[in-house]
């Protein structure tokens, strides 16, 4: 956590999209570079708060490494009006951003134990930096599985990285969808159920989860039964967020502010509260 | 700030010396807000002078009630709490946190606005309204990230706290150890003292800044049995406390019981109205409305009091976590009593009882807060 | 050459099996193999057989009229293919169609019935086997239902 107690927590700083990729049909992938000045420096898993001219502010994750580019990567899927609006945006425009925040993934952790990294739909995104900076040391890490779900065959984020990593020798890449047809010549079936049949030491291994929230919890068990101990399994909560800083209460998880004390949480330290409904 | 006794300061004024404070405090550019009648209400506004004060008049509270009564006699500040705090000052309802332009070629500025309240003075804060904003500056300011426009308008703030002469119906500072008797945190602290036609208070001097003005402002040494007076009244308050909650273990108590059958009887009750949250002197939860112009040239981002008891106040792509009014009571008090300390090293509730005197249907927390400790450990059948 | 014990006890879904049970479950077992696009079951077909698989991948396929079949699950290696035959009145309820070529143990259902019949030690290890594999696909099946990374 970087504190800003001198600056304006609340005032966002001016970024110019660089380039627009389309991912999916509801998702683009936005590169955006400060107006002025540098970006600051951030972790995997962590994210900022982008603001559309005059619709509001969401909390996306970064989802391409600090070391990939002098800029910030977000991926946004069109999913409600200020969304909506980001995913609207075309090379050239402004807006704002606040960030970075929160916890990330533990990859300098991670080093020396096998990688476990299991996404689920769009939860590659805020993923995808971890797994670079992995790749980009893979001689500090064990074995290296990702295994990612989703809907079906035309929503595979990432395409063209996971054929990268695929042709790597040194990682296992397994991709699962829920739904598909004959012309599917790829794995059909829950994400969950690639956790058993992975390359893993349950003893030595760190996972890292990300996707809704009733696929990280049955993410979480599958991870348990394999061995794996809750203080080695990280998951990525999503809750409403406003202010991003702690100040505002709306993503209250127990005790915690799924801003500043999250989005990435070790399993312990939240188990007893993904079991509450509502909480 | 001053605390212990021997340091303290110890003057007595009468309602003239009071006046002459008020004064004081105006013409050293202090904005002066204190209680006032207004509503059928004692509120906190801008007071011009004593007589802007609830002279007489005083309030009845029982949860779900509040009435306000007169007085036998001439008492300044001889009620309790109304349903305003202080924050709203502090911590104003509705705040503008910038205003972004864009030029005609798509760039954004975005500027902050000049501070255009305060300095304030605040006249007669109680020892548990003290210790409430106490609790608000652990969240505004000693977290990793501070709101820099309340940084600064709390610390101009000149406070004037009041010892309670008399508890509300509904008051369980002593409970919650933070009154009735103000022990830091202020710059003055009177004590109202009426004796047949001898109307005085005591005053204490907590700060630099309250001896300052304290010079401007005739008064007298007090005399040992003046501070003995004062100190039994504060001790007479301490023991008319209208509820009790037992602090003992609550926070463990509520945190192990999410699924008490509590939380669904209190939910058959709650409105979910949000007024607790409203009048809650502690209550900080915020929300932002984004607003721009016709021709969207600029756009602002506007900061405004939210509640826990809102559906969208949990909204996430798709839906409210909190849907039911059962989870959101939960929220609200589990909250306040439990996480509050995990995440911020105190309660959130100070005893002030605004939450159960303003419920419209009399819920008192003091009394969830006891049920579920009469049978923890309970499942509901949800 | 192995022989189908070895061949068996190599496999993670039998470990642990009693030695005893496990001659008992090679006297009903042989290999076989399919080409791609073959099926190794298809749907009302009698339980007659079912599948440990050693190489390939299967897919279990629901046809529908008018509309291209639909794939549910695909099973590799070390997984089982049927498990109607546990139950009467012992019918596939979908296909399962070989995506590439496929190696697998054929069990001869009829046979071990017959013999966890017969004693039933051997059925309640064959159950304790079935019933997790069981449970585990219908909570994937719960989750493919739920549609969780769709929008709402």
């Amino acid at each position: 956590m970087q504190p800003q107690a001198l600056e304006d927590p609340f005032v966002p700083d001016i970024y110019r999209v660089e380039k627009v990729r389309r991912e999916l049909a509801d998702a683009v992938t936005l590169e955006l570079e400060p107006q002025s000045g540098t970006r600051p420096d951030f972790r995997p898993g962590q994210f900022n708060m982008l603001y559309a001219f005059g619709v509001g502010e969401v909390a996306i994750s970064m989802s391409a490494s600090a070391r990939l580019g002098a800029g910030f990567v977000h991926t946004v899927r069109n999913a409600g009006a200020v969304s909506g609006a980001l995913a609207r945006l075309e090379p050239g425009a402004t807006l704002g951003v606040r960030g970075p925040f929160g916890t990330g993934w533990p990859v300098p952790e991670a080093e020396g134990r096998d990688v476990l990294i299991v996404a689920g739909g769009l939860g590659l995104a805020p993923l995808r930096p971890a797994i670079q900076d992995v790749l980009a040391h893979r001689e500090r890490y064990g074995r290296v599985t990702i295994l990612v779900g989703c809907r079906s065959p035309h929503d595979i984020l990432y395409q063209h990285d996971l054929e990268e990593w695929r042709q790597r020798l040194d990682v296992t890449v397994e991709v699962t969808v829920d739904h598909a047809g004959t012309d599917w010549h790829g794995d059909v079936g829950f994400v969950t159920t690639l956790i058993p049949r992975s390359p893993f030491d349950p003893d030595n291994a760190v996972a890292m989860v990300c996707g809704p929230e009733v696929m990280m919890r049955f993410a979480a068990s599958a991870l348990l039964k394999a061995g794996v101990p809750a203080s080695a399994i990280h998951l990525s909560m999503e809750r409403n967020m406003k202010c991003a800083i702690g100040l505002c209460g709306h993503c209250q998880f127990g005790p915690k502010f799924v801003c500043k004390d999250g989005p990435v949480f070790p399993l312990d330290r939240i188990s007893g509260l993904l079991a509450v409904q509502e909480i | 700030m001053q605390d212990s006794k021997a340091d303290v300061t110890r003057v007595v004024i009468d309602t003239k010396g009071l006046q002459c404070l008020l004064e004081a405090l105006a013409q050293a550019g202090y904005r002066v807000v204190g209680p006032t009648v207004r509503d059928e209400a004692i509120v906190y506004d801008d007071i011009a002078g004593i007589e802007s004060l609830p002279v007489g008049w005083t309030d009845r509270q029982e949860a779900g009630r509040y009435a306000l009564e007169r007085r036998g006699d001439d008492a300044c500040f001889g009620y309790v709490v109304g349903p305003h705090s202080w924050k709203k000052f502090l911590f104003p309802p509705v705040e503008t946190l910038w205003t972004a332009r864009r030029d005609e070629a798509g760039a954004m500025a975005v500027s902050r606005p000049e501070p255009s309240q305060g300095p304030f003075a605040f006249i007669g804060m109680r020892a548990c309204e003290i210790e409430a904003i106490a609790i608000q500056d652990r969240v505004f300011e000693q977290g990793p990230y501070t709101d820099t426009a309340y940084a600064a308008r709390r610390s101009d703030a000149f406070i004037v706290a009041l010892n309670c002469g008399q508890a509300g119906g509904t008051c369980f500072c002593v409970s919650m150890d933070t009154g009735p008797k103000a022990k830091h945190g202020f710059d003055l602290a009177l004590t109202e003292m009426i004796d047949g036609p001898s109307h005085r208070f005591l005053v204490e001097v907590g700060s630099e800044a309250g001896a300052r003005i304290m010079v401007q402002v005739p008064h007298e040494q007090a005399s040992a049995g003046q501070v003995e007076m004062a100190e039994a009244i504060v001790e007479r308050t301490a023991g008319q406390m209208g509820r009790s909650l037992d602090t003992q273990g609550l926070k463990e108590l509520l945190q192990d019981n999410p699924e008490h059958p509590r939380w669904d009887d209190v939910a058959m009750r709650c409105l979910t109205c949000a007024n607790c949250t409203m009048v809650c002197p502690t209550c900080f939860c915020s929300t932002v409305e984004d607003h721009s112009d016709l021709t969207n040239t600029e756009a602002q981002r506007v900061r405004k009091w939210d509640s826990c008891f809102t559906m969208d106040y949990s909204y996430i792509h798709g839906g409210s976590v909190r849907a039911s009014t059962a989870s959101r009571y939960r929220q609200w008090m589990t909250h306040k009593l439990a996480n509050w300390i995990d995440q911020f090293g105190t309660s959130g509730c100070v005893g002030c009882g605004r939450c159960i005197t303003w419920c419209p249907v009399g819920i008192d927390l003091t009394e969830e807060a006891a049920a579920i400790r009469a049978a923890p450990g309970e499942k509901g059948s949800g | 050459m192995e022989t189908m014990d070895q061949i068996l006890a190599k496999q993670a879904f039998f470990a642990d099996f009693p030695a005893a049970f496990a001659d008992l479950i090679a006297g009903c077992a042989s290999n076989c193999h399919f080409k791609a696009g073959e099926y190794l079951l298809r749907e009302g077909d009698p339980a007659d057989r079912f599948f440990l698989l050693r190489e390939g991948k299967v897919a279990l396929e629901i046809a529908a009229p008018a509309r291209a079949p639909v794939v549910l699950t695909t099973l590799k290696e070390g997984q089982i293919v049927g498990v109607s035959w546990l139950t009467a009145p012992y019918r596939a309820e979908f296909d399962a169609r070989a995506m590439e070529p496929v190696r697998a143990i054929a069990i001869d259902a009829k046979c071990l019935r017959g013999k966890c019949e017969a004693d039933h030690h051997l059925g309640y290890e064959m159950m304790k086997r079935f019933l997790p594999l069981v449970v585990e696909r219908l909570h994937a099946t719960r989750m493919q239902i739920l549609d969780v990374y769709g929008q709402r």
